[in-house]
């Protein structure tokens, strides 16, 4: 499994053609409270640095960016009872959605760990 | 290039106390510490400090009370020394150009207003021949929640004894200061008025209380939307009404009599007959909260707009203020809200959204 990061503060991590995609710790310290997340349904078609889900705080609704076009092909059902988990866990347990990469060389374009931790720090 | 933002007197405590800072009406202010919820569920159950120094603080001569009267529809002349009144400063159409505390001191009138509106509020009293003193040399913080009083009692002994609504003098470390009990988180607590170069000397002691813990301007907003309490600039506008709003509480009695106020004919009448649309509370169901903008809907038309809307965090469930058609004002009518292009149903509550725990005048406690 390989995670890319981009720098709107998302991740994906990747196995073969299989991507699960979330919000990085960064993002949710941004982001503050999270009390409610919309995300795309199975079956739902994705596309690059289009809006695909969103994320709501106390404060605001905001967009959430998908890293790689591609087939939803599960939506975090736990996110819906526990919005919360994008703070707490936002790299594990509250991802957002997992999908099939359509286009795999999108990944390309993304930064790896050590490249987003720079770019974080950089902030 | 934006302006930058003015720092506000406490700008360094903020910024040590790990505060985000943001930029609103024109300076750096804290819109949270340690995050919204957090902050939000300790001033309800505890005490949080608000630096509200951004809002304006003005004075006028005490015997300026007849020309007030003919921008707002208070009862100024008849207010009592050391007692506040919310009104409003109206347009010809009577719609809202602020809305306002006014206390009458022993010495002058003594206005708090909003710090997005507050030099055109300056500039609107002085066209009515009202001459404004801007005290910029003050801050203005508010400690707000049922231990308010036990933390601010151990530094200003005999606060205590004020009640809601009312207002004195006091002293700290020798200094003078206003304070009065009233405040926008629907909880009891205090609006302090203080010197600005010993606000952070003050700031200091407060959160030096266990009591106290620093809140910034994003529980200040559900606070306020949980209370039911409106927002200038979102649920109060120059195209709305005080009956519009809900607010014909703030309308004196001898106001209503005589009128002599600013859109009076219009006022009275709505008073009379009822306005066209009003001011409601929304529960939303699920989880999905609902923001400002957001179209209400009934048999797939648009008949009203949200204009604060939000997650209650005491509530644990989203809250909203919106404006529709006054036949459909009433508790437990069933709404439409238009998020995302999804309906999401609603029904029209009262407010506030929580019980309100002001300690009154007389009240056994």
């Amino acid at each position: 499994m390989t995670l890319y990061f981009t720098t709107d503060h998302e991740w994906v991590a990747v196995e073969g053609s299989a991507g699960t995609v979330g919000v990085t710790d960064y993002a949710q310290g941004q982001l503050g409270d999270v009390v409610f997340v919309e995300v795309p349904a199975a079956g739902t078609t994705v596309t690059k640095g289009i809006a695909a889900a969103v994320v709501e705080s106390v404060k605001a609704a905001s967009d959430v960016y998908t890293p790689v076009s591609g087939t939803v092909t599960e939506a975090n059902a736990a996110l819906e009872a526990e919005p919360a988990l994008v703070n707490t866990a936002p790299e594990t347990g509250g991802w957002f959605f997992k999908l099939t990469l359509s286009d795999p060389a999108e990944l390309d374009a993304l930064m790896d760990e050590t490249a987003y931790k720079t770019f974080v720090a950089s902030l | 290039m934006d302006e930058p933002a003015t720092p506000l007197p406490l700008d360094a405590l903020h910024r040590e106390l790990g505060a985000r800072m943001v930029t609103f009406a024109g300076y750096a202010m804290p819109i949270q510490y340690g995050g919204i919820i957090a902050e939000h569920v300790w001033t309800r159950a505890s005490a949080g400090l608000f630096d509200v120094s951004h809002m304006g603080q003005l004075t006028l001569a005490s015997d300026a009370d007849i020309a007030l009267e003919t921008v707002l529809p208070g009862d100024i002349t008849g207010l009592r020394e050391g007692s506040l009144r919310y009104s409003m400063l109206l347009n010809a159409t009577g719609g809202i150009l602020d809305d306002l505390m006014v206390t009458r001191r022993a010495n002058d009138l003594y206005l708090v207003v909003n710090g997005a509106t507050k030099f055109a509020d300056i500039a609107h009293l002085a066209t009515n021949g009202l001459a404004v003193s801007h005290r910029e040399d003050l801050a203005l913080l508010a400690l707000q929640g049922p231990k308010a009083v036990n933390a601010l009692d151990r530094l200003i002994p005999g606060i205590a004894s004020l009640s809601f609504m009312r207002a004195g003098g006091f002293e700290f470390a020798g200094v003078p200061l206003w304070v009065s009990r009233s405040g926008y988180t629907g909880e009891d607590g205090f609006e302090i008025s203080v010197p600005a170069d010993i606000v952070e000397v003050l700031g200091r002691a407060l959160l030096g209380q266990p009591e106290v813990k620093p809140v910034g301007l994003g529980a200040r907003d559900s606070l306020r939307l949980e209370a039911g309490l409106p927002l200038y600039g979102h649920d109060l506008t120059p195209e709305i009404t005080p009956i519009e709003a809900n607010l014909a509480f703030a309308i004196s009695k001898r106001r209503k009599a005589e009128g002599g106020f600013p859109g009076a004919g219009i006022i009275l009448d709505q008073l009379l007959n009822g306005a066209a649309r009003k001011r409601v509370g929304l529960r939303i169901d699920g989880r999905q909260p609902v923001r400002e903008g957001a179209s209400v809907v009934v048999d797939g038309a648009s008949v009203g707009q949200v204009t604060s809307g939000g997650f209650g965090p005491a509530l644990g469930a989203p809250i909203a203020m919106a404006y529709v058609p006054s036949k459909l004002a009433a508790d437990g009518v069933q709404l439409q809200i238009e998020v995302r292009g999804k309906l999401l149903g609603a029904t029209v509550v009262s407010m506030p959204f929580l019980p309100k725990s002001y300690v009154r005048q007389g009240a056994i406690r």
